[in-house]
C-alpha cells in the first residue's frame, strides 16, 4: 500500500511526538528515529513495555523521561511477558467493569538481544498464547548498549567486541544472523513485518497494521547503529536504504501466513556496496563476502518464491 | 455462615485466592505448587472465578506477567516453588522495587542440587532480601486466612509491596485438613476493591521502572526499606482487623507455652505443629521449655522477638536451609544478630534439619532439646551449629 502515500503523504503523519527530544542516544541513532516513528504511528492510546537496552537507558534516567505515553520497564528478557501481563490486566478489569473500554495498543519492545536472545523465550510464549499485543524488535545487530558485543542477530562477517581478531581467529562473526521474522511467522501469528526507518512511511503503515491486528503481531525494524557499525553518524539513513536495496534486509509483510514483498521489482545491488562503507566489515575476506552474497541471494529468492513472485 | 470443610490445603488456598476475586493469575507448573494453580484454572474454566489465567512458558515470565498485570491495577496472583523461584529471582526483586502489590504463594521446596522435590526453606532464603513482605504459615487454616489477608496488606496504599506467603511443600500443600472457609460477607467486609497508587493506562502517561543513576539509587533503596518497615504497622493492624472477623488472631512471633520457660524452640512454618507437641510432652516431664513460631519474616519483628525471649536462658533455632560457609543457618544467624544487644541474651543453639523433607519427629525435637541442655555435643554451643541427624 505504498501507492496512496503520495508526495504529500508526510503531511498525514502525526505531528505529535510521543518519544520526545532530549533523550541521550548517540548522534545519528536510527533506532531512536525508529522508536519516534513507531510512537507517531501508534498515537497516545498505547502502553509500552520496554526491555532493558539502549532505548531504555537513553530515555528514562530518573527524574527525566522521554515518554509521553505510559511506559514500563522491568528487566532485559521479559518485555513480551510484561506486555502480555498488561494486556491481561486491562482485559480483566474492563470485563469486570472496573475500567472503561478504550482501544489500547499493548506494545512490547526490545533490541535484538532482548528479542532474539535473552527475550526469545518470553516472546515466543507471548506470541504463542495469542495475546492481543504487538512486539517491535529494534534490531541494531549487536549488544550496543553494553559495548558492541555479538548477539544472535549479528550478521556474518561483522566484527564485534566479543568476536575480536586474534592470532588464530580473523575476528569475524561466522554464523548467519538468526532469522527472527521467519521464526515469528512459524508461530502462526496474524501479522509479521519488517521495516526500516530509512523508509518512514512504510514503517508507519506497517506499525499501524500491526496495531490494528486482532491477536499478536510482530514488526522487526532494522535500526542502523553508527557507533556499533562504525559509520559516520550522517550515513545511518543511507546505510539503511542500502540494506534494503542490496537485499540484505528485505522489506516484506506476512498477513495470516501470506507473504507480500514491499518492493516488487527491486533490482538488487551487490552486497559489497552495503558492506564496504561499514567499519564492522572492514577487511572482510573475499570468500566471506561471497558467502554473504550467496546467503542474501538465497534468502531473497526464497522470499520471492513465498510471495509468489518467482 | 461459615463452613468447615475437610480439604487439601492447596485447594483451600486456591479457593481463598478466588474469594479475593483476583483478576489475573500467571503461573508455571512446579511441584509441589501445582495443585494450587490447577485448581485456580478449574475455577476460571468453570466460571466460578472471573480472571485471566495465563499459563506462561517459565517462572521468569510468570512474575513478569504479574508485574505487567499488577502495574495496570489488576489484582494479581502467582505461585511457585524452589527452582521456579530461582528462575524468577530477578523479577521478584523488581516487583518489590516497583512497589507492585502482587501476592505470591511459595510452596517451599529445597533448591537443587541434588534434585529434590521435597520440602525445606532453601528456596525462600534465596530471596530473603528482595524487599517483599514475607510470612510463614503453620497449618491449612493459617494458609487460607493469609491468602485473603495478603491482598489486603499488599494493596494498602501505605504498603504497596509484593506479599509472599510461605507454605511448606507437601507438609502443607498436599495434606487434607479441616478448614473454615470464609463467609462471602466476611470477604466483602474485609477486602476492598484495589485502588492502585499508580496505574499503567493511556489516560495518564507515567514512566515506571526508570533508570536509577548513582545520584538517586541509594535514596530509592532507602525509600523502599522504609516502605517495608512502615508496612509492619499495617501488618499488625490488619491481623487485628481479620481477627475481629474470624476470631483467629495472628502475631509476628507466635508464642506457645512460653510462660517462664528457660529454653525456647524457634521454628518456621509447619514445624511449629510438631514442635508444640514436643513441648507438651517435655513439659509433662517437668522440663522448662516453650516454643516461638516466627510468622513474620520480613519486615523482621525485632521488637516482638526481644519481648518473646526475655527471661529465657536458651533458644534452640531450627533452620531448614544451609548458609554455606556462613555462621549457622540463615534464621539462627539473624536471631543471633537480633539479640546481640540484649543485656542478658540467651544462648543460641542451632540445628539444621529437615532438609528436603526428611522427617523431624517429636523424638528428634526431644533429642535436640537434650543435646542443647546437656551440651553433650561439643559443637552445640553459641556461634556454632549442628547438622542434626546427618550420617557421617
Amino acid at each position: 500500500m505504498m501507492e496512496p502515500l503520495n508526495v504529500y503523504a508526510s503531511r498525514l503523519v502525526n505531528s505529535k511526538e510521543f518519544f520526545v527530544s532530549g533523550h541521550k542516544s548517540c548522534q545519528g541513532c536510527a533506532e531512536a528515529l525508529a522508536v519516534r516513528l513507531v510512537g507517531k504511528a501508534l498515537g497516545e492510546n498505547v502502553i509500552v513495555s520496554c526491555a532493558t537496552g539502549c532505548m531504555e537507558v537513553v530515555s528514562s534516567a530518573f527524574p527525566h523521561t522521554s515518554w509521553d505515553v505510559p511506559w514500563f520497564h522491568t528487566a532485559f528478557g521479559n518485555a513480551a511477558a510484561v506486555a502480555s501481563g498488561t494486556e491481561a490486566g486491562i482485559k480483566a478489569q474492563v470485563r469486570k467493569g472496573r475500567l472503561p473500554e478504550k482501544e489500547t495498543v499493548i506494545l512490547g519492545m526490545a533490541g535484538d538481544g532482548g528479542t532474539t536472545d535473552i527475550g526469545f523465550q518470553a516472546l515466543s510464549g507471548a506470541m504463542e498464547r495469542g495475546h492481543n499485543m504487538m512486539f517491535v524488535c529494534y534490531d541494531n545487530e549487536a549488544y550496543m548498549n553494553t559495548g558492541i558485543q555479538r548477539s544472535s542477530a549479528t550478521p556474518l562477517g561483522a566484527r564485534t567486541t566479543t568476536t575480536p581478531a586474534g592470532k588464530i581467529n580473523p575476528g569475524e562473526e561466522f554464523t548467519i544472523k538468526k532469522n527472527m521474522p521467519e521464526i515469528m511467522v512459524s508461530h502462526n501469528i496474524p501479522y509479521v513485518a519488517t521495516a526500516c526507518p530509512s523508509y518512514p512511511l512504510d514503517l508507519i503503515e506497517k506499525v499501524q497494521k500491526a496495531a490494528k491486528t486482532k491477536g499478536p503481531a510482530y514488526v522487526h525494524i532494522l535500526s542502523v547503529c553508527p557507533t556499533g557499525w562504525r559509520i559516520p553518524s550522517e550515513k545511518a539513513i543511507w546505510i539503511g536504504r542500502l540494506a534494503i536495496e542490496t537485499g540484505v534486509f528485505p522489506l516484506f509483510e506476512v498477513v495470516n501466513g501470506r507473504y507480500k514483498m514491499t518492493f516488487k521489482d527491486l533490482e538488487l545491488r551487490p552486497v559489497e556496496e552495503y558492506l564496504k562503507p561499514q567499519g564492522r566489515f572492514r577487511g572482510l575476506a573475499p570468500e566471506m563476502m561471497e558467502k554473504f552474497q550467496e546467503q542474501v541471494t538465497d534468502n531473497y529468492n526464497d522470499l520471492l518464491k513465498k510471495s509468489g513472485l518467482k | 455462615m461459615t463452613k468447615r470443610v475437610g480439604v487439601e490445603v492447596s485447594i483451600a488456598a486456591a479457593e481463598a485466592v478466588g474469594m479475593a476475586d483476583v483478576d489475573v493469575v500467571s503461573a508455571y507448573p512446579i511441584t509441589p505448587q501445582t495443585h494450587i494453580v490447577e485448581h485456580l484454572s478449574e475455577m476460571v474454566a468453570d466460571g466460578h472465578l472471573d480472571a485471566e489465567f495465563i499459563p506462561v512458558e517459565s517462572e521468569h515470565s510468570a512474575m513478569s506477567v504479574a508485574c505487567g498485570s499488577s502495574a495496570t491495577g489488576a489484582r494479581t496472583f502467582t505461585c511457585t516453588s524452589s527452582q521456579g523461584l530461582a528462575v524468577m529471582n530477578e523479577v521478584v526483586f523488581l516487583a518489590a522495587s516497583l512497589r507492585l502489590p502482587i501476592v505470591m504463594a511459595l510452596a517451599n521446596r529445597s533448591l537443587s542440587g541434588p534434585l529434590s522435590i521435597w520440602n525445606d526453606h532453601s528456596d525462600v532464603m534465596s530471596i530473603r532480601d528482595c524487599g517483599a513482605i514475607q510470612i510463614f504459615t503453620e497449618n491449612g487454616q493459617d494458609v487460607f486466612d493469609h491468602m485473603i489477608y495478603a491482598f489486603k496488606v499488599a494493596e494498602n496504599p501505605k504498603v504497596s509491596l509484593p506479599f509472599i506467603v510461605n507454605l511448606d511443600g507437601f507438609l502443607l500443600t498436599h495434606v487434607i485438613e479441616p478448614i473454615e472457609y470464609w463467609d462471602k460477607e466476611w470477604v466483602k467486609q474485609f477486602l476492598p476493591e484495589l485502588e492502585p497508587v499508580n496505574r499503567l493506562h493511556p489516560d495518564k502517561a507515567i514512566t515506571m521502572g526508570a533508570l536509577g543513576m548513582p545520584n538517586i539509587f541509594t535514596e530509592a533503596k532507602r525509600a523502599h526499606e522504609q516502605a517495608l518497615l512502615d508496612a509492619k504497622s499495617v501488618v499488625l493492624d490488619t491481623w487485628k482487623e481479620m481477627g475481629d472477623i474470624t476470631g483467629r488472631y495472628y502475631h509476628p512471633v507466635e508464642e506457645y507455652k512460653t510462660e517462664g520457660a528457660e529454653t525456647l524452640f524457634l521454628t518456621l512454618g509447619s514445624f511449629g505443629e510438631i514442635a508444640s507437641l514436643t513441648v507438651d510432652e517435655l513439659q509433662e516431664q517437668g522440663e522448662s521449655v516453650g516454643l516461638l513460631k516466627l510468622r513474620l519474616w520480613r519486615p523482621f519483628p525485632q521488637e516482638e522477638l526481644l519481648e518473646a525471649v526475655k527471661g529465657a536462658k536458651q533458644v534452640i533455632v531450627i533452620d531448614r536451609a544451609v548458609t554455606f560457609g556462613g555462621v549457622g543457618g540463615p534464621v539462627a544467624a539473624e536471631i543471633r544478630s537480633a539479640l546481640y544487644h540484649m543485656e542478658e541474651s540467651p544462648v543460641i543453639t542451632n540445628y539444621i534439619c529437615g532438609l528436603a523433607g526428611r522427617d523431624v519427629t517429636r523424638k528428634d525435637f526431644a533429642k535436640m532439646y537434650e543435646m542443647s541442655k546437656s551440651r553433650e555435643n561439643d559443637s552445640v554451643k553459641q556461634s556454632e551449629y549442628v547438622f542434626y541427624g546427618v550420617r557421617e
